[in-house]
């Protein structure tokens, strides 16, 4: 999947489901900040990025991503080993 | 001086209407809530009879984060409990500011459960079953959520007494605002009306198979009755001290004069004669009234051969020669199981504050204990001032209520 490609469904799955509009979704975002999650839908979070892109994003790895371009970056390294 | 318990608000949501108006209507007219789903008989149903409703949408109304918690069975509860707030005239500042309780009825969340562990099972991943799973799940699942949403900072309690459930939470409610321990309490039954939910017990073979004629499938006290058709939604009281409800100015519609209760020590499925009679007898003691004071009994009856049976020589046993009306309304709404309690309380209110009495649909010839009470087969013109509503439940748990007009 090209880059471009993953961000776009990223971003639809996420808007869709945290029922935001695609357009507040920018690489520099914060994810909690813009979802509007707390530590239960961050875990929903987790979950449909793993139903959606089988891609598993472990507790101790969750600190490391703060942006939607460090979540991109993420699933984009773990999709492409 | 002892505290007077009345009620200040009222809100429903069943397959009589989603509104008061809407259900004062259906209980009037006679309407039947029970239809055939194609869904249950695939799914192997004996009976594929239940009460239709459709699930509120509330996406607008309450956001993502508020919604992924709640179980089919709370979204009913939401509206109902809305709606009585708003009528009791209780706005979110109040409730912010105030101790208001809450004790619901509910004694499952299927759909939930059965939800998650299909997913654990096939994914084996606790992770993909999501944030809401474990608040839906649980039978507290109503509470929770409500008290959460609405702000409410008094009791906070699920009762589970199965099919009493919201009648046992209406009279523990009222014991509690008697006692001084509560000014306010938001009282009700909720209960879920997706397959999952019902499966085992048309298992048991307690539903009624009359499934070519679904709206006389229900026919509580009848003759020919053979078991009965399960229901839903939510019925939310409010529940409040009498002078507070009169010092804060809110609508004042009845008195809850008695709570009886007991236990018949018995079958877990099969009720008796004598817990009802003692519930009943129990509720009159507290009542201080007499037997001629009732003007109207709102019966548990459920359509069932055995529970019919043994409700109605309770009742005579308690009653004898004191023909007051009864009537099962789950004739129209089937068994509303652990919403019952309270809504039969909302219906029974609605029909005394309208003068009539609705029949008892599909009662067409009696028994030989349903012929010695009398049983109002069409609705009847009846001005009366006070009614006792009757709930049993599996494992022999008994509710009785009386409650005046005001």
């Amino acid at each position: 999947m090209e880059k471009q490609e993953l961000i776009d469904q990223v971003n639809e799955v996420l808007a869709e489901e945290f029922e935001v509009e695609v357009s507040e979704i920018t690489p520099d975002a914060n994810i909690k900040a813009t979802l509007q999650l707390d530590s239960l839908s961050l875990v929903d979070m987790v979950a449909l990025i793993e139903s959606t892109f089988s891609v598993k994003i472990q507790n101790s790895e969750l600190s490391s991503i703060q942006t939607f371009a460090n979540l991109y970056d993420f699933i984009s390294a773990r999709m492409s080993k | 001086m002892e505290r007077r318990v009345v009620i200040t608000g009222m809100g429903i949501y069943s397959c009589l209407g989603k509104t008061l108006d809407e259900v004062r209507d259906s209980l009037y007219t006679g309407k039947s809530g029970i239809i055939f789903d194609p869904v249950r008989k695939e799914m192997g149903f004996r009976s594929a009879l239940t009460a239709k409703l459709d699930e509120p949408n509330l996406k607008g109304v309450l956001s993502r984060n508020q919604r992924v918690y709640m179980a089919e069975e709370c979204k009913y509860a939401y509206v109902a409990t809305k709606d009585a707030l708003d009528f009791a005239k209780l706005d979110l500042d109040y409730l912010e500011k105030n101790t208001v309780g809450l004790l619901y009825g509910n004694d499952s969340s299927a759909d939930a459960v059965v939800k998650s562990v299909d997913t654990m099972r096939e994914k084996k991943d606790t992770t993909l079953v999501g944030s809401g799973a474990i608040f839906q799940s649980m039978n507290s699942t109503v509470t929770m959520n409500l008290g959460t949403l609405f702000k409410l900072r008094g009791i906070n309690m699920t009762v589970s007494a199965a099919c009493a459930s919201g009648s046992h939470a209406i009279g523990l409610g009222s014991l509690l605002i008697k006692w001084g321990l509560q000014d306010v309490i938001v009282c009700g039954g909720a209960q879920e009306v997706n397959p999952f939910s019902i499966g085992s017990f048309d298992g048991i073979s307690a539903f009624s198979a009359r499934e070519s004629e679904p709206t006389k499938a229900s026919r509580p006290f009848d003759r020919d009755r053979d078991g009965l058709v399960p229901g839903g939604g939510a019925a939310t009281v409010i529940i409040e001290e009498y002078e507070h409800a009169v010092k804060r100015g809110a609508p004042i519609l009845g008195e809850i004069m008695g709570y009886g209760f007991s236990s018949n020590g018995d079958h877990i499925s099969s009720p008796n004669v004598d817990g009802p009679a003692n519930s009943l007898k129990m509720c009159l003691e507290q009542s201080k009234m007499n037997l001629k004071d009732i003007g109207y009994i709102n019966a548990h009856a459920t359509s069932t051969h055995v529970g019919d049976t043994n409700e109605a020589k309770a009742i005579y046993n308690v009653f004898g020669d004191v023909r007051v009306p009864v009537t099962s309304t789950k004739g129209q709404t089937g068994h509303e199981m652990w919403m019952a309690g309270a809504s039969e309380v909302i219906y029974s209110m609605l029909m005394m504050k309208n003068d009539f009495i609705a029949a008892n649909l599909n009662f067409e010839n009696p028994d030989e204990d349903s012929a010695k009470l009398n049983i109002c087969g069409e609705r009847t013109s009846a001005h009366f001032n006070t009614f006792l509503s009757n709930s049993f439940g599996f494992g022999g748990t008994n509710s009785t209520l009386i409650v005046k007009n005001l």
